[in-house]
C-alpha cells in the first residue's frame, strides 16, 4: 500500500507562495508552534501517562515499570526502553504490523533525548546492585497524525515521566517484595526537542501533516534547560550546507525555551 | 472457584466491590468523532475502561486477492496498549486479541450493508488504552458507533455488555476483579432495534437457569447502552447543526429575524413610546439598549410584510426534515 500521501501540485504551490511571504496556510508564523495541551495521569493503570495534543497531532504516552536484571556493563543502573507505535488509528497511511522504520526512528530519537539529557537518574532505578533493577518501558501510540511527531513525542514523554511513580521495594537478603507505597520518579532535566524543517530555502517549525509532505529536510535538536544540545538527528533525504547548521541550532534553542515554559505550565504543579 | 474471593465480591447488602447493585452497569460515556483523520471514530469509557475506535474505509484492499467480489470485507484490529493493564502487556498481538478482532468483525458484518461496497475493505481499529474487564463488549459498542460515524449504512447499532456469575448469582457488567474471581461470564453483543444477538460467548460454569438469567441481564444492559449510543451520535450532529445554524443566521439572518422579532418590535415600539412619555428623564440608562435594535426592525418591517408569510413555512419544515435524517 502507498504509505505516502501525495500532495496536489496546486496545494503545494499555494503553500510555497505563502511561505515566500513568510505566511502559512493556517495563519501561523513560520516558527510558531500550534497550541500545546497535556493531560497527565490519563491512564490509571500506567505508572505515569500523558495525552499530548500539539494542534491536531495527538499522542498518548504510558510508562510501565517491570523488575528485571540489569545489563552486565551497568549493574547499578536501571534500564529504559522506548517504543513507538504508528497505530493505524492515527492516519490512513499507517498500517498495523511490526514497527516500521519510521516508528523505530521516532522511538530512538525520543529515547536519545531522554537518555542523553540524564532526564532521570538511572542509579535510582537500581534495587539490588547487579541483580535487580527497574526496567522502565516508555511506550507511545500516535492517535492522530498531523505532523511533527518528533517534538510532540518528547513533550508527551517528559510529561508522562514527570508524573510517574515508582513502587517501593522491600529487600531482605535475596528476597524482595514490591510494596503498595509509591514515590514520584524524580526528573533531573527537562529536555525539549525542536525540529526545524526546510522547504526550498525557507525554514519552518511544527509543520502540519501536509506541510511535512512538502518539506525536504528535517533536523531535530533536543536541548536541556542549561542550553546544552543533548541529541540531534537529521532526517529525510534533503542535505544541509555546513553554514546552515549553526543558525538553525541557535534558533531552535530559543524556541525550545518557550516550549519548555509551555510544558511546565501544562504539568501539574508539585 | 466459589470459595475464594466470592464473599468479598458481593457483600451482605447485595453491593459489589465498586458499590454497584447486581444489575447495575458501570457509568458509560461515549464521544463521537474524536479523531480528525479517521473516517469515523469514537471513544468509550465504561467504568475504568478507555477504548478508542477508528474506522477507515471503505477503501482499497491489499492484497487484492482477499477482496470479495460482491461486498466489502470488514477487518477489525483489536489491540491492547502496553500500559493498559497492571503488568505491561507485550506489544505483539496475542491469540486473544486476534480472536476478539474476528468476533467483533463478524458482529459488525451482520449490521453493516457490506453489499454497498464490493471489492473494498472497511477497517475498524480498536485501541484499548485502559482495560478493566469487559473490553471486548465495550469495543463492540464503540466500533458500531464509529462505523455509523463513518457514514457506513447500517441496519442498526450493536451494543455490547457482559453478564456474569458471582457466587451463583447473576450480575451485569463484570469489572476486572469480578471477571477474574467470579465463576463465569457471558459477553453479549445485541442490537435492540433488530432484536438480533450478533456476539455471544461464554466461559465458566453455568446451569441452564443461571445462563438464562445472565443472558436476560445482558440483553437488558444492551438495550440501555443502545440508548446512550443513540444519544452520543445525536450529540455530534446536534453540535454540527447548531454551528451551521449560526452560520446560516449570519448569511440569511435578516429574513429569519423578521418573523420572530416582528411582534417583539411592535411591543418594544409600544414600550418605548410609553416609557418616553411617562419616564423620559428617569430611565435614561435603559434607553440605549432599547434604541439599538430599533433601526434594524424598522427596515426589516417594511420589507417583511409581503415576504414573511411565504418564507417561514418553507424554512421550518425543511429544518425538521434535516434533523430526522441526521439522527437516523
Amino acid at each position: 500500500m502507498t504509505d505516502e500521501y501525495i500532495i496536489s501540485e496546486i496545494e503545494k504551490e499555494y503553500m510555497l507562495a505563502l511561505l515566500e511571504q513568510n505566511k502559512r496556510v493556517d495563519g501561523r508564523e513560520v516558527l510558531q508552534y500550534r497550541s500545546l495541551e497535556i493531560e497527565t495521569n490519563y491512564i490509571e493503570k500506567a505508572e505515569g501517562s500523558a495525552l499530548v495534543s500539539l494542534g491536531d497531532t495527538k499522542i498518548i504516552v504510558g510508562v510501565k515499570l517491570v523488575l528485571g536484571t540489569p545489563f552486565p556493563d551497568s549493574p547499578n543502573s536501571g534500564v529504559i526502553t522506548t517504543g513507538a507505535e504508528l497505530s493505524p488509528i492515527a492516519s490512513p497511511f499507517f498500517e498495523s504490523g511490526p514497527p516500521s522504520e519510521k516508528a523505530i526512528e521516532l522511538a530512538r530519537v525520543t529515547d536519545r533525548a531522554i537518555r542523553e539529557s540524564h532526564c532521570i537518574d538511572f542509579a535510582k532505578l537500581c534495587v539490588i546492585p547487579g541483580k535487580l533493577v527497574w526496567i522502565l518501558f516508555l511506550d507511545f501510540y500516535i492517535l492522530n497524525h498531523d505532523g511533527n511527531l518528533f517534538d510532540a513525542a518528547v513533550l508527551g514523554s517528559i510529561a508522562a515521566l514527570a508524573t510517574a511513580k515508582i513502587p517501593k521495594v522491600k529487600v531482605t537478603g535475596d528476597e524482595h517484595e514490591v510494596l503498595e507505597e509509591k514515590v514520584p520518579l524524580e526528573i533531573q532535566h527537562y529536555p525539549i526537542s525542536v525540529t526545524t524543517y526546510r522547504i526550498g530555502k525557507k525554514l519552518l517549525m511544527d509543520p502540519t501533516f501536509k506541510e511535512e509532505r512538502v518539506t525536504d529536510m528535517r533536523l531535530t535538536f533536543a536541548f536541556d534547560e542549561d542550553d546544552h544540545i543533548v541529541s540531534a538527528q537529521k532526517g529525510n533525504k534533503g542535505v544541509l550546507k555546513p553554514d546552515e547548521v549553526m543558525p538553525i541550532v541557535k534558533q531552535a534553542l530559543e524556541i525550545s525555551k518557550g516550549l519548555r515554559k509551555e510544558l511546565m505550565k501544562a504539568l501539574p504543579s508539585k | 472457584m466459589a470459595g475464594d474471593g466470592t464473599e468479598i465480591l458481593i457483600d451482605e447488602k447485595g453491593k459489589r466491590t465498586d458499590g454497584r447493585n447486581l444489575d447495575q452497569m458501570r457509568p458509560i460515556s461515549i464521544k463521537v468523532g474524536i479523531l480528525k483523520n479517521a473516517d469515523g471514530s469514537a471513544e468509550i469509557r465504561m467504568g475504568r475502561n478507555i477504548i478508542i475506535a477508528a474506522v477507515y474505509g471503505p477503501r482499497e484492499l491489499h492484497p487484492k486477492h482477499r477482496a470479495l467480489p460482491d461486498r466489502a470485507l470488514i477487518q477489525c484490529f483489536y489491540r491492547m496498549s502496553t500500559f493498559s493493564v497492571g503488568d505491561r502487556k507485550s506489544p505483539a498481538p496475542s491469540r486473544r486479541e486476534r480472536e476478539i478482532s474476528s468476533i467483533i468483525a463478524n458482529a459488525l458484518n451482520s449490521v453493516a450493508f457490506v453489499e454497498a461496497y464490493p471489492r473494498t475493505t472497511i477497517d475498524v481499529y480498536l485501541q484499548v488504552l485502559q482495560a478493566d474487564g469487559g473490553t471486548r463488549c465495550a469495543s463492540l459498542t464503540a466500533a458500531s458507533i464509529a462505523l455509523a460515524d463513518a457514514g457506513i449504512p447500517m441496519k442498526g447499532l450493536i451494543a455490547g455488555v457482559a453478564g456474569g456469575l458471582i457466587n451463583d448469582t447473576a450480575v451485569l457488567d463484570l469489572n476486572n476483579i469480578e471477571d477474574q474471581k467470579g465463576s463465569g461470564d457471558v459477553p453479549v453483543g445485541y442490537s435492540p432495534t433488530l432484536d438480533e444477538i450478533s456476539l455471544l460467548q461464554l466461559d465458566g460454569v453455568f446451569t441452564i437457569e443461571q445462563f438464562e438469567e445472565t443472558l436476560k441481564l445482558s440483553l437488558k444492559g444492551c438495550t440501555d447502552i443502545h440508548k446512550i449510543q443513540k444519544e452520543a451520535l445525536k450529540a455530534k450532529y446536534i453540535k454540527i447543526r447548531d454551528e451551521v445554524s449560526v452560520e446560516v443566521e449570519n448569511l440569511v439572518g435578516k429574513t429569519e429575524i423578521k418573523e420572530d422579532i416582528k411582534e417583539d418590535i411592535k411591543e418594544q415600539d409600544a414600550k418605548l413610546t410609553e416609557s418616553t412619555i411617562k419616564e423620559d428623564k428617569e430611565k435614561k440608562v435603559e434607553e440605549p439598549p432599547l434604541k439599538a435594535p430599533k433601526p434594524v426592525p424598522e427596515e426589516s418591517k417594511k420589507e417583511k410584510v409581503p415576504e414573511e408569510s411565504k418564507e417561514n413555512p418553507i424554512q421550518e419544515p425543511s429544518k425538521e426534515g434535516e434533523d430526522k435524517t441526521e439522527v437516523v
